[in-house]
C-alpha cells in the first residue's frame, strides 16, 4: 500500500491534550447513564466538565503567541486522517464553552432539583455532557464533516434539554420540536455545502479545503457550497431572519440550560461562521464581500434594532434577555461585516464578552424563577429587597449588556465602534451607539421590576441559595474583571483574528 | 434539442432528482401544518442528500472498491469512491436519531395539547399567552 511506514512515537499526556478536550466529557456521558446513581452523576458531570476546562487553559495558554497544534487522530496524518487544530481562534472559544459550562453545573444542581423531577436528573446531565461534547468537538475539530458530526451531537442532545422546560410549561414541548426541524434543516444545508466542497475538492479536511480552493479557479459548485454553508450555519447562529427558534426555546427551556446554551451554543455557531467564511474560503473568495455587504450587514443592523425593539415590549424577563440575544448576535455579525481585523477581533471579544454575560443574566432569571415564581416583571416586584444578593449581580450584568465603561460589554462596543470608524463607516458607529440605547430602555425595565416597584405577595422571597448565588456572582464578577484587565481577552482576539484574516491554513 | 443537452440531462439524472427531491421535502416541511407529515418531509429532505452524496461517490466504469484476496490491485481497474458512502453512513445514523426524537417530542406534544395539527396547537397556545398578558396587566394596574 502507499501509505509510508510510521513508526511509533511515545507520546505523553500533553501531546494529548487536543483528544482529552473532547473524550473526557464523551466518555463521562455513558459513564453516568451507566451507572444511573443520582448521587454520582453530579459529581462526574462536574469533574469531567472541570477538567476539560483546565485543558482549554493549558491549550489557550500554548497558542496564544500564534502558533497552532495540530493532533492526528490514531496517528493517520492529515488529509486523509482526521486531524484537531488548535489555534487561538478556537482556543479561545474552547476556553469560553468550557468556562461557563464548569460554573452553570454547580448552579444547575439546585436549579433542576426545583424545575426536574428528580428520575430525569440522573440522564439530563448525561445529556449536558454530550452537549458539551458536541460543541468542543465542533470548535477543536480540523475536518469539515467532523464539524457535521460533533454539530448533530450537540443539537440532538440540546433539543431534548430544551424540552426538559416541560415540567415547568408545556410550551418548551413545541419549543423544542421548532428547533429540531429548523436546527435539522440548517445541519443538512450545511451537510450539502460540505458535498459540494468535496465534489470540488476531494478533501474533507479544512487546511487542505483552503489550499485547494485559493489555487482552483472559482467555480459554481464552490459558490453553491459557500451559501448552503452559511446559510445552514446561519440557521444555527439565528442571524436576524433565521432566529426564529431562538426565542421560544430560551423562554422554555429549564433555566440552567438556557443560562448554558445562550452563553455557548450560538457563540459555537459564530466560530464556525467565521472559521468556513476566512478560513476554508479565503477572505479574497470571490462571493465574500457581496455576501458580507449585502447579506450580513443589513441583517445585523436589522437584529440589532428589531430585537432591541421587541425586547423592550416583552413582559417576561427571560423572553426580553432572549430577544436581546438576538440583538447582541448582530453586532457579532456587523464586526464579520466591515471584513478588517479591528471587525474581527470586536467579533472575538464580543463573542466571549456577551458569552459571560448573557449567562450571567439567565443564570439571575433562574434564581429568580424559583424563589419568586416566573420570571415575569410582575414576578420581580421588590425583589430588590428580598433577594438582594442575586438583584445586585443582574444590575451589574445588565449594565455589562449595555456596555457602561468599566464592564467587559464597553470593550467590545468601542472595538466595534472603532472598527467602523477605520472602515470610515462613520454612520454605522452611530448606530451601534444608538442601539445601545435601546439596551438601556430594556435593562431599565428590569432594574425597575426590582427595585422601584413594591411587592404585592404578602410573603416576600426567599434568598436563591447559595450554590447559585456563588457561581453567579463569579460571572457578574467575570463582567467587571474583562473590564479592567482586558489583557487575555484582547491578545486573543487580535491573534485570533490576525489568524483568522491571514486565510491559508497551509499545510506544510 | 441537440445531443449535448440531452446528454447533460440524462447525465446528470442523480442530481436532477437529488434537487426535486431536496425541494419536495422541503416544501412538505414549511407547507404542511401536521407535525408527523413535517417529520416526514425533513426525512425526505435528508435522503436527497444521501442520495447526493452517493452518486459523487460514483466513478464512471469503477467497480465496487474491495481489495482482492490475495492483496494483488490490478492497476488498470477503476474503483469507485467509498469515502462518500461512508460519511453518508454516519447520515444515516444522525437522520434516524433525529427522526426518533422529533416522533419521541409529537407524542409527548399530543399527551399536552391532545392534538398534533399545528394551528390548533397555536389556538392553545395564543390562549395561554393572553391569560399570562392579562395576569401581568392585572399585576402591574395594582401599582400603577
Amino acid at each position: 500500500m502507499a501509505t509510508q511506514e510510521v513508526h511509533h512515537v511515545a507520546l505523553t499526556l500533553t501531546d494529548h491534550l487536543p483528544i482529552l478536550e473532547v473524550l473526557v466529557p464523551f466518555v463521562a456521558a455513558p459513564l453516568v447513564v451507566v451507572l444511573g446513581s443520582r448521587r454520582l452523576a453530579w459529581p462526574i458531570a462536574f469533574a469531567a466538565s472541570a477538567i476539560s476546562f483546565v485543558i482549554a487553559c493549558l491549550l489557550l495558554l500554548q497558542v496564544l503567541d500564534g502558533s497552532y497544534i495540530s493532533y492526528h487522530i490514531g496517528g493517520w496524518a492529515p488529509p486523509l486522517g482526521i486531524e484537531y487544530r488548535v489555534d487561538a481562534a478556537n482556543a479561545f472559544v474552547l476556553f469560553l464553552v468550557s468556562g461557563i459550562s464548569t460554573l452553570i453545573l454547580p448552579y444547575a444542581r439546585a436549579s433542576f432539583e426545583a424545575e426536574i423531577p428528580r428520575r430525569s436528573t440522573t440522564l439530563l446531565y448525561a445529556l449536558y455532557l454530550l452537549c458539551l461534547t458536541g460543541l468542543l468537538g465542533v470548535v477543536i475539530t480540523g475536518d469539515a464533516f467532523n464539524v457535521f458530526v460533533f454539530l448533530e451531537i450537540s443539537s440532538l442532545s440540546t433539543y431534548v434539554l430544551i424540552a426538559q422546560g416541560l415540567h415547568r410549561d408545556k410550551r418548551a414541548l413545541t419549543a423544542a420540536y421548532n428547533y429540531l426541524i429548523m436546527g435539522t434543516i440548517g445541519a443538512t444545508f450545511f451537510v450539502i455545502g460540505i458535498g459540494f466542497l468535496y465534489m470540488a475538492t476531494g478533501t474533507l479536511n479544512m487546511a487542505d479545503l483552503a489550499d485547494r480552493i485559493a489555487v482552483q479557479s472559482d467555480s459554481r459548485t464552490i459558490r453553491a457550497a459557500f451559501a448552503f454553508i452559511v446559510v445552514g450555519v446561519g440557521l444555527k447562529v439565528a442571524i436576524y431572519p433565521l432566529h426564529l427558534w431562538l426565542p421560544n426555546a430560551y423562554t422554555f427551556a429549564p433555566s440552567a440550560i438556557t443560562a448554558f446554551l445562550a452563553g455557548t451554543a450560538t457563540k459555537v455557531a459564530i466560530y464556525v461562521l467565521l472559521r468556513f467564511m476566512f478560513s476554508v474560503f479565503q477572505p479574497e473568495f470571490i462571493a465574500q464581500v457581496p455576501t458580507l455587504e449585502v447579506i450580513i450587514l443589513p441583517f445585523a443592523l436589522l437584529a440589532m434594532f428589531g430585537a432591541s425593539l421587541t425586547a423592550i415590549f416583552q413582559r417576561d424577563l427571560k423572553r426580553m434577555l432572549a430577544y436581546s440575544s438576538i440583538a447582541q448576535i448582530g453586532y457579532m455579525l456587523l464586526g464579520i461585516a466591515f471584513f478588517s481585523q479591528a471587525g474581527l477581533m470586536a467579533t472575538m471579544i464580543q463573542l466571549f464578552n456577551h458569552g459571560i454575560t448573557k449567562a450571567a443574566l439567565f443564570m439571575g432569571v433562574g434564581a429568580f424563577v424559583l424563589r419568586a415564581g416566573g420570571s415575569f416583571y410582575h414576578h420581580l416586584y421588590g425583589l430588590g429587597k428580598s433577594m438582594p444578593w442575586t438583584s445586585a449581580a443582574m444590575v451589574i450584568a445588565g449594565i455589562s449588556l449595555i456596555g457602561v465603561p468599566g464592564t467587559a460589554g464597553f470593550i467590545s462596543k468601542w472595538l466595534l465602534v472603532q472598527a467602523a470608524l477605520d472602515a470610515g463607516w462613520w454612520p454605522i458607529a452611530i448606530l451601534i451607539v444608538a442601539s445601545s440605547l435601546l439596551a438601556v430602555i430594556y435593562v431599565w425595565r428590569m432594574i425597575e421590576a426590582l427595585y422601584l416597584t413594591e411587592t404585592s405577595a404578602e410573603l416576600p422571597a426567599r434568598q436563591a441559595p447559595l450554590s447559585m448565588v456563588v457561581p453567579l456572582w463569579i460571572m457578574a464578577l467575570a463582567c467587571i474583571y474583562f473590564g479592567f484587565d482586558s489583557d487575555l481577552t484582547l491578545s486573543a482576539s487580535r491573534t485570533a483574528a490576525e489568524g483568522l484574516l491571514a486565510g491559508s491554513m497551509g499545510m506544510e | 434539442m441537440d445531443s449535448g443537452t440531452l446528454d447533460f440531462i440524462v447525465g446528470h439524472l442523480n442530481y436532477w432528482l437529488f434537487i426535486l427531491l431536496m425541494m419536495t421535502g422541503l416544501y412538505i416541511v414549511v407547507a404542511k401544518g401536521n407535525l408527523v407529515k413535517k417529520i416526514v418531509g425533513l426525512n425526505i429532505f435528508q435522503t436527497s442528500v444521501f442520495m447526493l452524496y452517493i452518486s459523487i461517490g460514483k466513478v464512471t466504469g469503477g467497480t465496487a472498491p474491495i481489495f482482492p484476496l490475495d492483496m494483488k490491485v490490478d492497476p488498470d481497474v477503476v474503483y469507485s469512491n467509498p469515502l462518500p458512502h461512508v460519511l453518508i453512513l454516519t447520515a444515516i445514523v444522525v437522520g434516524i436519531a433525529t427522526t426518533s426524537l422529533g416522533l419521541a417530542l409529537i407524542i409527548r406534544i399530543r399527551e399536552e395539547y391532545h392534538t398534533i395539527e399545528e394551528d390548533q396547537i397555536a389556538e392553545v397556545e395564543n390562549a395561554v399567552l393572553k391569560s399570562e398578558q392579562w395576569a401581568s396587566e392585572q399585576a402591574a394596574g395594582e401599582h400603577s
